[in-house]
C-alpha cells in the first residue's frame, strides 16, 4: 500500500514538475495551519513568480511518513518528531531533519449544558478527572468549586473527543499527561490514544457536532475553529492559578514564556507553561525542513521562503486568528537557517 | 455473417483460417486485448492481496492470533487488539440487514408484480437516484436526523419497553450500533430493491400462467410460484447489499461513535473496521500502528472474500433446489 502510494505520488510529482516551467516544492503535513499555509504559499508565488509551493494537508503523522520517505520536500507537523522518527529519517537519508515553528495555536474545552450560558472555568484536575471517566456529572465539587454561581445540573457529563487521529488531539493528551500523573500513565500523550471515556467525533466538525446534538456533553476544539465558527468555549486555569480564556494575547504569552528555555531544535511543548497571563493548552507547529538538498535552486528557494516567513509572513498570523512567532523564537529560527545546506 | 458471406474470399476458408490471417483480420489482436483487460481484475486482486499481507507482516509477527483476540486497541502503548472492530462491523451489518432484507424484498414483490407498470417504473428511477447517492450524504442525514430521533425517541421508547433485555440498556447517546445499522440499513434497500425487482420481472409469464390456471390467488402465484423461483437472485441482491454494508465507511463513522467497545446493548457506542481504517491511518506515525491498521484492511478483505464464497455457495445450493421445484 504504501510503496503504491508513493510510486503514484512520485508520478504526480514528475508529470506536473513537466508541465510547470516554474520551480515546484512540495510539502504536505498538519491539516491545522493549513489556512496560514495556504495564504502564505499563495503571497510567496505572487512575490516570486517562478516559485511554486504546493502543500497538501494530509495530516501531521503522513507528513512525517512522506517527508521520511522523501516523497515529498518538507513535512509538517502539530507534534515534534519522536526520537525514533529522528533517528529513522537520520538512518535513511544520512543527515538529520529540522524543526521550524511558524505559528501557535490552542486547544479550548467547549460543552453544551442546557440553562447554562455562563462560560465554565475548568481546573486541570477537573479536565483531567472528566476525560478519566472519574467526575461523571456536572455539578461534581471538582467543577462546582471553579464555577460558584453557576447553577450545573446534576446530569451524566458526555464526554466527546476526536476519533481521527489529530494534532489537536495530540496537544490536549500532552496537556492532561503534563497536569495529571494517572493521565500520563494510564493513558498518555498521542495522536489517537486509547480514550477511557466518551464518544468519538471525526474532525472538528465531528466533535461540534455531537456536542451540539447531545445535552450535557464536553469536548475539545482549536480555538481558530472555535472563534471561525462562534462556538463558546470555557477558560482552563494556568500553572500561577489564574483562570485564562484563549486568544491571541495569552497564547503568545504561553510562547513568550516557552522562548526562553527553547532548545536549539526547537522540539518543545509549550502546554503548561510558566507565566501569570499565558494560556495553558498551546503549541508550535512546524515545518520539517531536511537539512540537505540536492537541488541547489530548491535548497535557495524553501530558505528564501523561510525568511520571508519569518519576517513579512507573520503578519498574515493574526488575521487568520494565529498567534505570532515571539520575537525571541524568530530570532533563533533565523541563526538556524544556516544548518539548511 | 452477412458480411462474411459477400465476400467472396473470406468465405471458404473461415473454418481453417491461419492464425496470421486472423491476425490480420483482427480476432486475435482484439481476443488479446479483451483477455488483457479480463486478467488485469484478477492481477489488481492479488497485488491488493499481496500488498496487504507484507504491508502488514510487522503487525502479524508481533500479535500473531492475539490480534483477532484481545480487545485492546491502544496506539500510544502499541497494543493492538482488533475484536471490536471486527464486531462492530459484523453487527451493524446485521442490523442492517434484518432491517433492509424483508422491507427490500417486500417493495421489490409490490414494484415487480402487483403495481402498476408505470407507478413501478416511476419509482424504480427513484430507487436508482437513491443507490446513486453518496455515502456522506447518508451519514448527514444520519447525524442530523436519525441520530437526534434515536436520542430523543428511539431509544428511550427501547429502554422502557426493551428494557430488560441486554440488547437495550445503558445511556442513550444517539449514536451507536442501532444507529449505524438503520443507517446502513437505509443505504442498501435500494441495491436490494433494485436488484430483486429485476429478479422478479425476468420470471417468465407461463409459470405465473401456470399457477393462476391451477386456481391460485394472485398473492399465491407470487408467493409460492414467482418468489422461490426468482431467489437465486434475490439472494444475490441481499449479499451485494451485506458488501456494501461491510465496507461502508463514512456514513459509520459519523454516527457509531467511534469508541472500540464490546458490548451486547446495540445502543452501545461502538466501531467498524473500516472507520478506524479511516480515521486513524493518516495519523499513525509508528510503524506498528500503520501496520496493524494494514492488517485490519487484510482482515476486512477475507471477511468479504469469506462472505462472497459463502454466498456463491448458497446460490448454488437454492439454484438447484429452486430449478428441482420450480420444474416439478
Amino acid at each position: 500500500m504504501k510503496r503504491i502510494a508513493g510510486i503514484l505520488l512520485a508520478a504526480l510529482v514528475v508529470a506536473s514538475m513537466a508541465s510547470a516551467q516554474a520551480l515546484l516544492i512540495n510539502g504536505a503535513g498538519a491539516t491545522f495551519p493549513n489556512p496560514i499555509y495556504s495564504k502564505w504559499f499563495d503571497e510567496y508565488h505572487k512575490k516570486n513568480g517562478n516559485i511554486e509551493i504546493n502543500y497538501q494537508s494530509v495530516g501531521s503523522g503522513a507528513g512525517i511518513k512522506q517527508v521520511t520517505d522523501g516523497t515529498v520536500d518538507f513535512g509538517a507537523s502539530d507534534g515534534p518528531m519522536s526520537d525514533e522518527q529522528l533517528k529513522a529519517f537520520q538512518e535513511k537519508h544520512g543527515f538529520g531533519i529540522l524543526h521550524f515553528p511558524t505559528v501557535l495555536g490552542a486547544v479550548v474545552p467547549t460543552y453544551n449544558i442546557p440553562g447554562v450560558t455562563a462560560a465554565l472555568n475548568f481546573t486541570p484536575d477537573a479536565l483531567a478527572g472528566i476525560f478519566l471517566g472519574k467526575i461523571t456529572k456536572w455539578n461534581d465539587p471538582a467543577i462546582a468549586g471553579a464555577n460558584k454561581g453557576v447553577n450545573l445540573p446534576a446530569a451524566d457529563i458526555v464526554v466527546v473527543h476526536r476519533s481521527d487521529g489529530s494534532g489537536t488531539t495530540y496537544v490536549w493528551t500532552d496537556y492532561l499527561s503534563k497536569v495529571s500523573d494517572e493521565w500520563k500513565t494510564k493513558v498518555g500523550k498521542g495522536a489517537s490514544p486509547n480514550w477511557p471515556v466518551g464518544l468519538g467525533g471525526k474532525g472538528s466538525e465531528g466533535v461540534t457536532g455531537q456536542i451540539k446534538n447531545a445535552p450535557n456533553s464536553i469536548g475539545y476544539v482549536e480555538l481558530i475553529y472555535a472563534v471561525s465558527n462562534n462556538i463558546p468555549y470555557g477558560t482552563v486555569k494556568n500553572s500561577s492559578g489564574s483562570f485564562i480564556k484563549a486568544d491571541l494575547a495569552s497564547v503568545s504569552e504561553a510562547a513568550a514564556a516557552a522562548a526562553k528555555t527553547m532548545p536549539d531544535d526547537f522540539r518543545v511543548s509549550i502546554t503548561n507553561p510558566a507565566g501569570a497571563k499565558a494560556y495553558p493548552i498551546a503549541t508550535f507547529t512546524w515545518l520539517l525542513i531536511p537539512e540537505k538538498f540536492s537541488d541547489a535552486a530548491k535548497r535557495d528557494s524553501i530558505k528564501g521562503f523561510l525568511n520571508w516567513m519569518l519576517a513579512d509572513g507573520q503578519n498574515y498570523a493574526e488575521q487568520l486568528s494565529y498567534a505570532k512567532l515571539p520575537k525571541e523564537v524568530v530570532a533563533k529560527e533565523k541563526i538556524a537557517l544556516a544548518k539548511i545546506q | 455473417m452477412a458480411a462474411t458471406t459477400t465476400v467472396p474470399s473470406a468465405g471458404p476458408i473461415a473454418g481453417s483460417r491461419s492464425f496470421l490471417s486472423r491476425l490480420r483480420e483482427g480476432d486475435e489482436i482484439a481476443r488479446l486485448i479483451t483477455f488483457l483487460f479480463a486478467i488485469s481484475v484478477v492481477l489488481v486482486t492479488l497485488l491488493l492481496i499481496f500488498e496487504l499481507w507484507q504491508g502488514s507482516a510487522l503487525a502479524r509477527h508481533k500479535f500473531g492470533l492475539q490480534f483477532f483476540l484481545t480487545r485492546v486497541w491502544d496506539p500510544i502503548a502499541e497494543q493492538f487488539g482488533a475484536l471490536p472492530f471486527i464486531y462492530g462491523t459484523f453487527i451493524t451489518a446485521t442490523v442492517s440487514l434484518v432491517i433492509a432484507v424483508p422491507l427490500g424484498i417486500g417493495a421489490a414483490i409490490f414494484l415487480a408484480e402487483l403495481a402498476p407498470v408505470r407507478l413501478s417504473d416511476t419509482l424504480e428511477f427513484f430507487i436508482d437516484l437513491l443507490a446513486a447517492v453518496p455515502s456522506v450524504i447518508y451519514g448527514l442525514l444520519g447525524v442530523f436526523i436519525v441520530v437526534p430521533l434515536m436520542r430523543d425517541y428511539v431509544q428511550p421508547g427501547l429502554k422502557n419497553t426493551l428494557g430488560f433485555l441486554p440488547l437495550f440498556t445503558g445511556p442513550a447517546y444517539g449514536v451507536g450500533f442501532l444507529t449505524a445499522g438503520i443507517v446502513l440499513a437505509i443505504m442498501v434497500i435500494p441495491y436490494i430493491i433494485s436488484v430483486s425487482r429485476e429478479v422478479l420481472m425476468s420470471v417468465p409469464r407461463d409459470q405465473r400462467e401456470a399457477a393462476l390456471s391451477l386456481g391460485s390467488t394472485r398473492w399465491e402465484s407470487t408467493w409460492k410460484v414467482v418468489v422461490p423461483f426468482a431467489r437465486t437472485g434475490i439472494m444475490g441482491s441481499i449479499f451485494l447489499a451485506l458488501a456494501r454494508a461491510l465496507g461502508e465507511t463514512m456514513a459509520v463513522t459519523m454516527v457509531i461513535g467511534n469508541t472500540p467497545t464490546i458490548s451486547a446493548s446495540l445502543l452501545s457506542p461502538g466501531y467498524s473496521i473500516a472507520a478506524v481504517i479511516a480515521n486513524e491511518f493518516t495519523e499513525a506515525t509508528g510503524n506498528l500502528h500503520t501496520e496493524a491498521l494494514i492488517e485490519l484492511g487484510l482482515v476486512l478483505f477475507l471477511l468479504t472474500f469469506l462472505l462472497n464464497g459463502v454466498a456463491r455457495l448458497l446460490i448454488v445450493i437454492t439454484a438447484q433446489r429452486g430449478g428441482g421445484t420450480a420444474h416439478a
